[in-house]
């Protein structure tokens, strides 16, 4: 058995890919560090990978205890044996992100040309960057072809970038809760995030690294944010206007109410597990992503050297990339004559919808990668 | 698995190996029965969430979407056949969602309940109430069949609108009927549409 003993393939790998990577923004990572992980077993022929990429503030622990919080892997309910991404069946790869922090190169990596973190001194990078910085990594692993490459919102837009990017790499694409470009609203939302960041007065111009980080900026950033993931009926019904553990108002700036508590705490603790300026980089490469803009002004024109399958799912309350950004990629599809699927289902969660149990899905999902071969 | 008796009359006509759109294509019992038998390559169009991931789950490609809005999005000429199986009398505007069929593929499949069918006449005639029959078992209240239609009413469509029928099934249940006395005797039926070339 090859893989038992082949170190490429397991949990929590990495690997330093010394070749660089020439990025779209015209900087240059002379070498390129990647934390991943793979499950399941690789077929003789090579032919049953599947690349799953991770949201904003995900990581390569996508079915697996993350080491820092004890928590299961951010998709463990849709992957791993007999779930619907099947690693009985599939080779499934999934890798930190260029520019993120859980092992990839990102700001806080060490700078060779320096022996310092590189910080704001890090190239600015695009979605496009993380998925070639990705098929370098399969290039090492030895995978040519993806079987399918999946993932739900910033992991959507790498899945979309990848059939356009590599079209003969790429057999199927599940983009979940995504869009094709980021819309003014979302751009709004992540530059108050990164705005946040950069009042606070420990992000020093992002120069942190040795001191105390800029927890207070990057936790009302993540306040922001975790609102756009959530739905106005969702919030209304976990918390409506209840009271944190007391019996009136304070007339005071405490945090009275359960919504207000259950924000700061989901602030502090991401605090945690994820650098500042990690959030500053791969925000802005989200803002920047455009795929029709890298095609000459045609969405469609992105999927015409595509042969791969496509399945679109968005979700009924889901406000930050809504129903209309994925039909509005699947007419492109459908003008590019690409076998596209597309369902919006429903679901009270809005945006973070496709990271939470949905039966509906899971059908779908499993349906959509089991028909393929 | 059986098909129901219009779509097994398209099944059997469809030429193998084309490009078919089956718009309402419900949860893609006949593109999965094109697919298998007949190496059809099949898009569906389907409005219902519930339906399209029955579909997908089959391995189907299909967007879920109304007919009414999204056949506009299509390319012309872009299948061989387009097919609408009882959809046409729900459509708020069968007549436009007819152009697009016939611009969106090079031919149409289009089936749909004969509300001149003698059940139906008599429920009207003796009874004084909307019909309630297998063809059409919602009440007039619960219907999704907002332009109901008579095989002579769609004759006399598609002359007004030139549009050529190249073959026409008359169905009572399971069994064909003739078409002389179509419009009184057969429940429901499938007509095989091309837009007449210009001379």
């Amino acid at each position: 058995m090859l893989d038992t003993i082949d170190q490429r393939f397991g949990l929590s790998r990495n690997v330093t890919l010394p070749q660089g990577l020439s990025l779209d923004g015209g900087g240059r990572l002379a070498t390129v560090d990647i934390a991943y992980e793979t499950y399941g077993m690789l077929d003789a022929d090579k032919g049953n990978a599947i690349l799953v990429c991770h949201a904003l503030t995900g990581d390569q622990h996508l079915a697996s205890e993350h080491p820092r919080t004890g928590k299961p892997g951010w998709w463990q309910r849709m992957v791993g044996p007999g779930r619907p991404i099947d690693t009985d069946r599939w080779f499934v790869v999934c890798a930190n992100v260029l520019g993120s922090c859980m092992g990839t190169s990102g700001p806080a990596s060490i700078d060779p040309a320096t022996g310092a973190p590189y910080a704001m001194r890090f190239p600015v990078i695009t979605i496009r960057d993380m998925v070639r910085a990705q098929a370098m990594l399969l290039d090492h692993l030895g995978i040519g072809r993806l079987a399918a490459v999946v993932g739900g919102s910033m992991g959507g837009m790498q899945a979309l970038s990848w059939s356009a990017t590599y079209p003969e790499r790429v057999e199927a694409a599940v983009v979940l809760a995504s869009t094709a470009r980021h819309s003014a609203q979302n751009i709004a939302f992540h530059e108050v995030g990164r705005q946040a960041v950069m009042a606070d007065p420990r992000w020093n111009n992002g120069d942190y690294y040795g001191a105390e980080p800029p927890a207070a900026g990057l936790a009302v950033a993540r306040m922001a944010a975790h609102i756009t993931y959530l739905s106005e009926a969702g919030l209304t019904e976990k918390f409506g206007r209840k009271l944190q553990a007391r019996e009136a108002k304070t007339f005071g700036f405490d945090a009275d109410f359960q919504v207000e508590s259950y924000l700061r705490h989901q602030g502090l603790s991401f605090v945690d597990r994820f650098d500042a300026n990690s959030y500053l980089y791969i925000t802005r490469a989200m803002d920047y992503f455009d795929l029709a803009e890298e095609h000459g002004g045609l969405l469609a024109n992105a999927f015409a050297a595509s042969r791969a399958r496509f399945c679109l799912v968005s979700f009924d309350t889901d406000w930050l990339y809504p129903t209309a950004d994925s039909r509005s990629i699947v007419r492109a599809l459908h003008a590019a004559g690409a076998p596209a699927s597309f369902v919006e289902l429903s679901s009270p969660y809005g945006h973070d919808a496709f990271l939470l149990d949905s039966p509906e899905l899971d059908r779908v999902m499993a349906g959509f990668l089991g028909s393929g071969r | 698995m059986t098909l129901r008796p219009d779509l097994s009359v398209i099944a059997a006509n469809v030429a193998a190996g084309s490009r078919v759109l089956d718009v309402g294509c419900g949860d893609g019992a006949l593109m999965a029965a094109l697919r298998d038998e007949r190496q059809v390559d099949a898009r569906g169009l389907e409005i219902d969430a519930a339906n399209v991931a029955a579909a997908m789950a089959r391995g189907l490609s299909v967007a879920q979407g109304d007919a009414d809005v999204d056949l506009a999005g299509y390319p012309d000429a872009s299948f061989d056949y387009a097919i609408l199986s009882q959809t046409l009398q729900t459509a708020r505007a069968p007549d436009v969602v007819l152009d697009h069929l016939l611009r969106i593929g090079r031919r149409a499949f289009v089936s749909f309940p004969n509300f001149a069918h003698w059940r139906v006449r008599l429920s009207l005639l003796w009874g004084g109430r909307m019909p309630v029959t297998r063809q059409l078992p919602e009440r007039w209240y619960d219907t999704p069949n907002i332009h109901h239609l008579t095989i002579d009413d769609f004759r006399a469509f598609l002359a007004e609108r030139q549009v050529r029928v190249e073959r026409a099934w008359f169905l009572s249940g399971d069994a064909e009927t003739g078409s002389a006395a179509a419009n009184l005797f057969a429940e429901h039926a499938v007509f095989l549409l091309a837009r007449a070339e210009p001379k």
